[in-house]
């Protein structure tokens, strides 16, 4: 049973708040439960991950991993402004735990008003290079790799190619083969085959909702999560730099440490403004038109760009304690540069950006840049 | 959260996407009128007074400033608008552009009525042109260390000392400029510094232009002979000029300037690996259009916020180095990427030739209003490090 405080149901294509502007129940629930069964130095002294249970169940208890899906489909119904809000909190605790995935999940099935199931889900594929394929039986076969949490998965939300066109599945998890993997991060990241699987449901994807959309969904998400991360590497960075001492006064008054973390401060700047920029573009489109596309596409280059940068300087300035397995500092930086792969790297984003770019033509880039 | 930086995602209004086809059509007939060319960076002569007096003419100069000065009282987004349009096009729009986006405002909050009612109309009108007095040939990031005196005289001051690296003194009509009024005393070394009006063109005053490494002179020497300034000219708290500085500088450093100076060798690489280009070129094009997207709206979240009251000024100074950094190093990269653009490319000797010129002026980039290494610290303070 969920119960939402805020049960409003917002759907794709509807016009809904900005993130910044979005009331903050969603937020503000999800950020006390972090708070309490999250805290990244107790996770992190936690060998044997006897948080995750926990964590996931007051999760759903507050109907946050069905953030996207509306009322009647199962959901909580929170509009799209207020669940990308709520994956920059996520980020902002290096959370790893299937929510983003499940999100997602449900997206994608309310898209073709399909109710989504109790329990973890994740998304197939995750990968712009991979594909799904359904035949005349609706079947669906096709190999993913690189799958976020597909392991703990108890469904999967299937975007498939067919003869007659996309569609989107509800798949049991028991019934793909899914290899075991480990991203940069820790976090499962996995490789599932579809062999003939048959759906638990199938239905006709509507227009609008492709490949692309879903990569460029996940994508802002992980945009979300990565910028968040970096708020608390800066966050972190900073309380230790003014903590530390060294040549007889803290590290926080040498100039070149203070220069580190202003470039850390722009690095996370630029993370949080893409990326909410660009859930702001999403939440707010009526179709995902070229505009759109620039804002989710430079959103994931220009925070894979701040994870690598950012994250750099955050361990620079931590010295050899940040390297270290106790320390929470790799909690957030090599998630944020596991996020990296998800939904699309940087490069394959660059590359098609660049190709949109230069198929409008010299003229038309800053009539781009320039549309909001 | 230390930090708890903000940028809200501002959506421009409706009325801004107006103003800004009107913009590029007024643009689009100066560039058919052979006014400017926009293909053309590196011209000698950046001095457009008709040019000016036509803008002033469609009410873009000082368009957020009260009626009865001369303004049209419209938003901190409209302005941007007409800046980031005029900035990419290339428009020559140096007679102006300090007086529209720092001296006026000045003006406006420390001048007497009779100067701001003589003065600020004639802005708007585009007719006169500002420099702005801060450096000195042993005061430059080091504000504070300005010697230039005003002595005080019957009526006035007598000034006396050397400004430098001042841009467009040469054609300005007027400097508002920082001098030494007291010296520092022990608890405040910033203290005695006060803020004037300058009327240039005048005995006293001697503007020697310096040659920049473009090639062009767009900033000088000047040197001020016992030259009287009235009282009346007196902008603000005699002595206190460093409590005025820093509000003002969120408008200075975030706007649409600071990341845009170099961008047309990245239009003009588009126009020359064409509209199917290698992965190569299409993976660099997209990561420099995805920093430059990424900017403009920071950017335009500072302007929106600074719009609806607020002061960012930390996220401001994060605007301008990064920006300044980026713009700094854009015709590098479009450099890298343009190796191999074919040789039958149409606008090859364009590129080239932006290329050469974008290459010469990045330098300046990141010391101009502000260096890098002034901005850090300006972040590093809001961040709670100093």
């Amino acid at each position: 049973m969920r119960v939402a405080p805020w049960g409003r149901t917002r759907q794709w294509q509807n016009t809904g708040n900005a993130v910044a502007e979005s009331d903050n129940i969603v937020v503000e629930t999800a950020e006390k439960i972090f708070a309490d069964l999250a805290d990244p130095q107790t996770i992190n002294n936690d060998k044997k991950n006897s948080w995750q249970a926990p964590l996931w169940q007051a999760l759903s208890e507050a109907g946050l991993p069905l953030s996207w899906v509306p009322d009647d489909l199962g959901g909580s119904g929170a509009s799209l402004a207020d669940g990308f809000a709520l994956l920059n909190a996520a980020g902002r605790f290096a959370v790893a735990v299937p929510l983003a995935e499940t999100m997602l999940a449900g997206w994608l099935l309310a898209q073709a008003r399909i109710a989504s199931p109790e329990g973890e889900m994740t998304v197939l594929p995750a990968s712009p290079r991979d594909r799904i394929t359904v035949d005349a039986d609706g079947a669906l076969s096709g190999r993913c790799r690189g799958v976020p949490f597909a392991k703990a998965a108890k469904h999967f939300a299937v975007l498939a190619h067919g003869k007659d066109g996309i569609s989107i599945a509800l798949v049991d998890a028991a019934r793909a083969q899914t290899e075991s993997g480990l991203n940069v991060g820790y976090d499962h990241s996995d490789t599932v085959t579809l062999d003939k699987v048959q759906p638990v449901i199938i239905k006709a994807a509507p227009d609008g909702v492709d490949q692309t959309t879903l990569m460029l969904m996940g994508g802002v998400s992980r945009s979300l999560q990565i910028a968040g991360a970096l708020e608390s590497m800066l966050d972190i960075s900073v309380r230790y730099s003014n903590e530390r001492v060294a040549f007889e006064k803290k590290i926080s008054k040498f100039q070149a440490v203070q220069h580190n973390l202003a470039r850390l401060a722009g690095e996370s700047a630029a993370a949080l403004a893409a990326a909410t920029s660009a859930a702001d573009a999403i939440a707010n489109a009526r179709s995902f038109n070229d505009e759109v596309y620039l804002e989710a596409a430079a959103a994931k280059i220009r925070c894979a760009e701040a994870a690598e940068k950012g994250g750099g300087i955050a361990h620079q300035v931590h010295g050899a304690i940040g390297f270290t397995i106790e320390h929470i500092l790799h909690r957030y930086s090599l998630r944020a540069l596991a996020w990296r792969d998800d939904f699309g790297s940087e490069s394959h984003w660059a590359v098609e950006l660049g190709k949109l770019v230069a198929s409008r033509g010299a003229d038309e880039l800053w009539p781009l840049v320039a549309s909001r | 959260m230390t930090a708890a930086l903000r940028f809200d995602p501002i959506r421009l209004p409706e009325k801004c996407e107006q103003l800004r086809k009107e913009v590029r059509a007024f643009l689009a007939d100066e560039i058919a009128a052979g006014t400017f060319d926009p293909h053309k960076p590196n011209r000698e002569d950046t001095d457009a007074p008709e040019f000016s007096r036509r803008v002033g003419a469609k009410g873009w100069l000082g368009m957020t400033w009260p009626k009865k000065y001369g303004g049209q009282e419209r938003s901190f987004l409209e302005r941007y608008v007409v800046t980031e349009e005029m900035r990419v096009a290339n428009a020559p729009t140096r007679r102006f552009f300090v007086a529209d986006r720092q001296s006026g405002p000045v003006l406006l909050k420390y001048a007497p009525e009779h100067i701001k009612m003589d003065i600020l109309p004639r802005i708007c009108r585009g007719e006169v042109c500002f420099a702005i007095g801060m450096s000195e040939p042993n005061s430059g990031s080091d504000l504070f260390a300005a010697n230039t005196r005003a002595t005080k005289t019957d009526g006035g001051y007598l000034i006396n000392g050397t400004k430098i690296w001042t841009s467009s003194a040469h054609i300005a009509d007027y400097m508002i400029a920082i001098f030494r009024t007291s010296p520092p005393t022990k608890e405040n070394r910033r203290h005695g510094l006060t803020q004037f009006l300058v009327k240039m063109k005048q005995p006293g005053i001697k503007v020697n232009p310096i040659g920049q490494i473009t090639g062009q002179y767009e900033f000088n020497e000047v040197v001020f002979t016992d030259f009287f300034v009235p009282d009346d000219h007196v902008l603000g708290e005699v002595d206190g000029a460093w409590k005025q500085a820093t509000s003002e500088l969120a408008y200075e450093r975030s706007g649409p300037e600071r990341f845009l100076e170099t961008y047309y060798v990245l239009t003009e690489l588009v126009r020359a690996v064409g509209p199917n280009p290698d992965t190569r070129s299409a993976e660099g094009i997209g990561r420099l259009v995805a920093q430059l997207h990424t900017m403009r709206r920071m950017s335009v979240s500072v302007a929106g916020m600074l719009q609806a009251g607020k002061e960012p000024v930390v996220e401001a100074s994060i605007v301008k180095d990064i920006g300044t950094v980026w713009e700094q190093q854009l015709p590098h990269r479009v450099r890298d990427l343009a190796a191999f653009v074919e040789e039958t490319a149409t606008n090859r000797e364009t590129l080239e030739r932006q290329l050469d010129f974008a290459i010469k002026t990045a330098p300046k980039l990141t010391i101009q209003g502000g260096t890098t290494e002034v901005l850090r610290g300006i972040i590093a303070r809001g961040l709670g490090l100093r």
